[in-house]
């Protein structure tokens, strides 16, 4: 099947708009009628339920922490881009949108790109407005940072917690709407569920996370905002709730699936260092502000970092982008890191890191200010390695960070399901292939704030209120699934635990389907997760019961999903037989060690259709044109 | 390193609880502590007994979802530090630890270690917003905000509400928490014009919820992984002050 984004066609700069006029409405009145289910509380969630709220829809809303305010859009460190051109360096709206394509190496859509770019300086007005104490000038005037694949300074931020900040923001307008009424909040529940009524999404099913309650909550339409699937790697910079379910599951009902193989490899991750550690955790991309990246020239240098002269340090970034240098993309400066441990010049324990180095930038402006812009990143560095980065240059390594791919939507954030909207990371859209720093943050909240109170109104506006009640067949049916679902994993009583299972899985995952994939590794992975998912049926261990609080049985079915849905990573990747962003195949590199996309073949989005566990997913294709950037190679030198 | 762990076992809100030992074998130094307590439940769920349970999300020490008392100390006593963020450096070969959930009237036990803290919401449903909507707001700089001011709003605003100042305060009171937010919307020209109602609703619902008063311990700022001053406290009472008069 061909699939159709349904983007507006005509000159770019007023799509938005147009479409705007040509949408649906339903008025204030008729709005109190319908129920609109939230999954998700993070940025893209809370921001959508706040505001659906406050049209008059009734919200109910859902995350499984015990408090909206937990997302993990709270993590987000270091900014959001905005084309505001405060500083006057020649920003416009254009430029955000050129820089966007071209950082998701022309594998996003044209007409999404544009809104979000339009919409940017919204958000921060909006922001403002609720409180979020952005950094400022001693003016009184917003203060403004830069940010990777960018030539101009559009980042806003709140010291080191910008995302902790947004979400509060987002957070204080939902809990504004509890108060009035107009959203509930369920907290401590999962979505195990989407409910399908005549091809149409009508509810989700749930657990309750303290009593084991399996329920349905059924409404007029369901937004997904349950973010990204990075945890498939066992070690990433994602929370240890964050999981693939909500998603898969919706999969599982009919949703395609769009480019699962685009996962983000972040460049500036604290280094592992052990074989039982939970997480790894994210440096701030905005340190690269600052910091130098180097490695030593000679091979296994194992002085100390302040021991090795200017001379026989490789500034690698500076070496190889000049005209962008340490602020290269993150999927470029990756790779680069990756190229200098491969080459035997890694720092630390196992060769397995690069240096980022405040040295220069203390001598420049002093420690003071670095202390300043930085302060929290370096303390949390140092609780972490026990090493004072003031000092001497932090270890380094790349880490899965975020999920380019996502649920497949249309220009109105609609998936192929009637009903079912998808917005933020749990989404596809606007960043192709490699999303640029301080985006993710722009997209959740763009999202939530400007685009699903309009597009929503266009489905709802067609749809009879509260057709589909709670006793409906497909409610129980669905109730019924998964419980017996829950059951098989309680009955197993096998010898592995759920963790080993998911560390397993991670291994096979970076090794094969990570920062460098080939048709040999693909294969392999192919072959390999399969039969650890057919052990885990047959030996997985989950103590506890259905009927009770049992974390055990809550990462179980993550981890479930998880074997399901690395095999359609896979399977993505080696279908994808280009390089393009973070999908980096080693077959199709440029004579210097860039990624060598293939326009002709794979200029498209591939879109998965759940056909059966163990049957070949359906491949459909939207294709991209580009009638606004011209499609070439992704230079940042 | 080899540890004792004693640590708090409760099956629900109603039932007794008690504190169980158990043993962390061969524990890295460079774990964390909850990489730590990881282990124990994995060897737990390997002996088919039930794993201790606690609230941990993020692991990065920014979700304010991890709550646990440490030998007394709401996150375990390391200077502005979160639980998932005391690494087990911080302790020595052949220690005995005690672990414990929040303790506080208005912080009801669900189960092991993990608390009810929806007393907070209610907090933050009250007023701890400006009741802006959206779309149709000024641009973000029309309207100047002095560095000092937005510096000091940031102090405030960085509270992952958490809920440590109410497990370290004696009289079970969330008034570091309640005022944190009431100073940072004070404090911008945005929250001002709601300052007053804001600050009789915030504190209202906090007593409502079952948390007490202030009566000056300042245990809660030095339970606080983010620093909070108390200043904020004496912020919060100026404005309640101020409210009074409206």
């Amino acid at each position: 099947m061909i699939l159709d984004g349904k983007c507006p066609k005509g000159p770019i700069q007023t799509s938005w708009d147009r479409h705007r006029f040509d949408l649906k409405l339903v008025n204030p009145a008729n709005k109190r009628k319908y129920k609109v289910l939230v999954v998700g509380t993070g940025l893209a969630g809370g921001a959508a339920a706040a505001t659906l709220g406050e049209l008059g829809y009734n919200v109910e809303a859902f995350c499984y922490q015990d408090s909206a305010r937990r997302a993990h859009s709270i993590a987000a460190q270091g900014g959001i881009n905005a084309a505001k051109n405060y500083p006057n360096d020649g920003d416009s709206i254009y430029r955000l949108f050129y820089d966007t394509i071209k950082g998701g190496d022309f594998r996003a859509r044209e007409a999404d790109v544009w809104r979000l770019a339009q919409v940017s300086n919204n958000i921060i007005d909006q922001c403002v407005a609720q409180g979020v104490p952005f950094a400022r000038d001693y003016a009184g005037y917003l203060d403004n940072r830069s940010f990777g694949g960018a030539q101009v300074s559009r980042t806003f931020y709140a010291r080191g917690q910008t995302g902790q900040q947004l979400l509060l923001g987002a957070y204080s307008a939902l809990s504004r709407q509890v108060k009035a009424g107009t959203v509930k909040l369920f907290a401590r529940t999962e979505m195990l569920d989407l409910v399908v009524v005549d091809g149409e999404a009508k509810g989700i099913t749930i657990r309750d996370l303290i009593t084991g309650e399996i329920r349905t909550h059924v409404g007029d339409a369901v937004v997904l905002c349950t973010g990204g699937y990075v945890n498939v790697f066992y070690l990433s910079t994602n929370a240890m709730g964050c999981s693939v379910t909500a998603n898969w599951r919706a999969h599982k009902k009919g949703a395609f699936f769009a480019n699962p193989c685009y996962t983000q490899i972040h460049p500036t991750c604290i280094p592992q260092h052990g074989e039982h550690q939970s997480k790894l955790t994210l440096m701030s991309e905005s340190l690269r502000n600052d910091g130098r990246c180097w490695a030593p020239k000679k091979k296994g240098d194992n002085r100390h970092p302040n021991d090795i002269p200017e001379d026989e340090r490789d500034y690698y970034l500076e070496r190889k982008y000049p005209s962008f240098g340490n602020l290269a993309p993150r999927d470029i400066a990756s790779r680069a890191a990756k190229e200098q441990c491969d080459d035997g010049r890694g720092v630390g324990p196992g060769g397995r890191g690069v240096n980022l180095d405040f040295s220069d930038a203390i001598k420049r402006v002093g420690e003071h200010t670095i202390r300043e812009r930085y302060g929290n990143l370096f303390e949390m560095y140092e609780k972490i390695t026990d090493e004072n980065a003031y000092k001497q240059p932090m270890r380094m390594y790349p880490a899965p960070h975020y999920s380019m791919g996502g649920l497949w939507v249309d220009y109105n954030c609609e998936s192929n399901v009637p009903g079912l909207f998808v917005l933020g990371e749990a989404n596809f859209s606007v960043h192709g292939a490699n999303r640029l720093g301080a985006s993710a943050l722009m997209q959740g909240l763009a999202d939530g704030y400007f685009v699903i109170p309009y597009t929503i109104a266009n489905y709802l506006a067609k749809t009879k209120p509260g057709a589909v009640k709670e006793d409906h067949p497909e409610c129980k049916k669905s109730v019924e699934d998964v419980k017996s679902y829950n059951n098989r994993l309680l009955n197993i009583n096998g010898k592995k635990t759920v963790s080993e299972f998911h560390r397993e899985l991670g291994k096979i995952m970076w090794e094969n389907v990570g920062m460098a994939r080939s048709e040999e590794t693909l294969k392999d992975a192919i072959k390999r997760i399969p039969a650890l998912r057919e052990e885990f049926w047959k030996n997985v261990k989950v103590t506890g019961k259905g009927e009770e609080l049992n974390q055990q049985l809550e990462n179980a079915g993550r981890v479930a999903d998880f074997l399901e849905f690395g095999e359609l990573m896979a399977k993505d990747a080696l279908h994808r037989n280009e390089s393009c962003g973070g999908h980096f195949r080693v077959e199709h590199q440029m004579p210097d060690g860039e990624a060598k996309r293939d326009d002709e073949n794979y200029c498209y989005v591939g879109a998965w259709e759940f056909k059966g566990v163990d049957k070949e997913p359906e491949l459909h294709k939207e294709p991209l044109t580009f009638e606004n950037v011209h499609l070439a190679v992704r230079s940042y030198k | 390193m080899n540890l004792t762990l004693h640590v708090w076992r409760q099956s629900g809100p109603n039932q007794p609880g008690k504190l169980e030992q158990y043993d962390a074998k061969n524990v890295s130094p460079d774990q964390s502590f909850l990489e730590m307590l990881d282990e124990v439940n994995e060897q737990l769920i390997k002996e088919g007994k039930d794993p201790i349970v606690f609230d941990h999300d993020c692991r990065e020490g920014i979700c304010g979802m991890c709550s646990q008392v440490i030998n007394g100390v709401p996150h375990g006593g390391q200077e502005r530090t979160t639980v998932c963020q005391l690494h087990m450096r911080n302790f020595s070969d052949g220690d005995t630890i005690y672990i414990e959930p929040w303790r506080a009237l208005a912080f009801p036990v669900i189960r092991d270690l993990i608390v009810d803290r929806s007393g907070l919401e209610k907090i933050m449903q009250a007023g701890g917003y400006t009741s802006c909507h959206t779309g149709g707001v000024a641009d973000g700089n029309a309207i100047l905000v002095p560095k000092v001011d937005a510096d000091y709003a940031m102090d405030a605003a960085e509270c992952i509400g958490c809920g440590a100042c109410v497990a370290a305060c004696p009289n079970g009171s969330a008034m570091l928490y309640t005022s944190a937010k009431v100073a940072q919307l004070a404090a911008l020209p945005q929250g001002k014009a709601e300052a007053a109602q804001r600050v009789c609703a915030m504190t209202d619902a906090m007593q409502e919820a079952g948390f007490g008063n202030c009566s000056n311990h300042y245990e809660c700022q030095a339970a606080c992984p983010k620093g909070i001053n108390v200043k904020f406290i004496a912020r919060l009472n100026r404005e309640y002050q101020k409210a009074l008069f409206k």
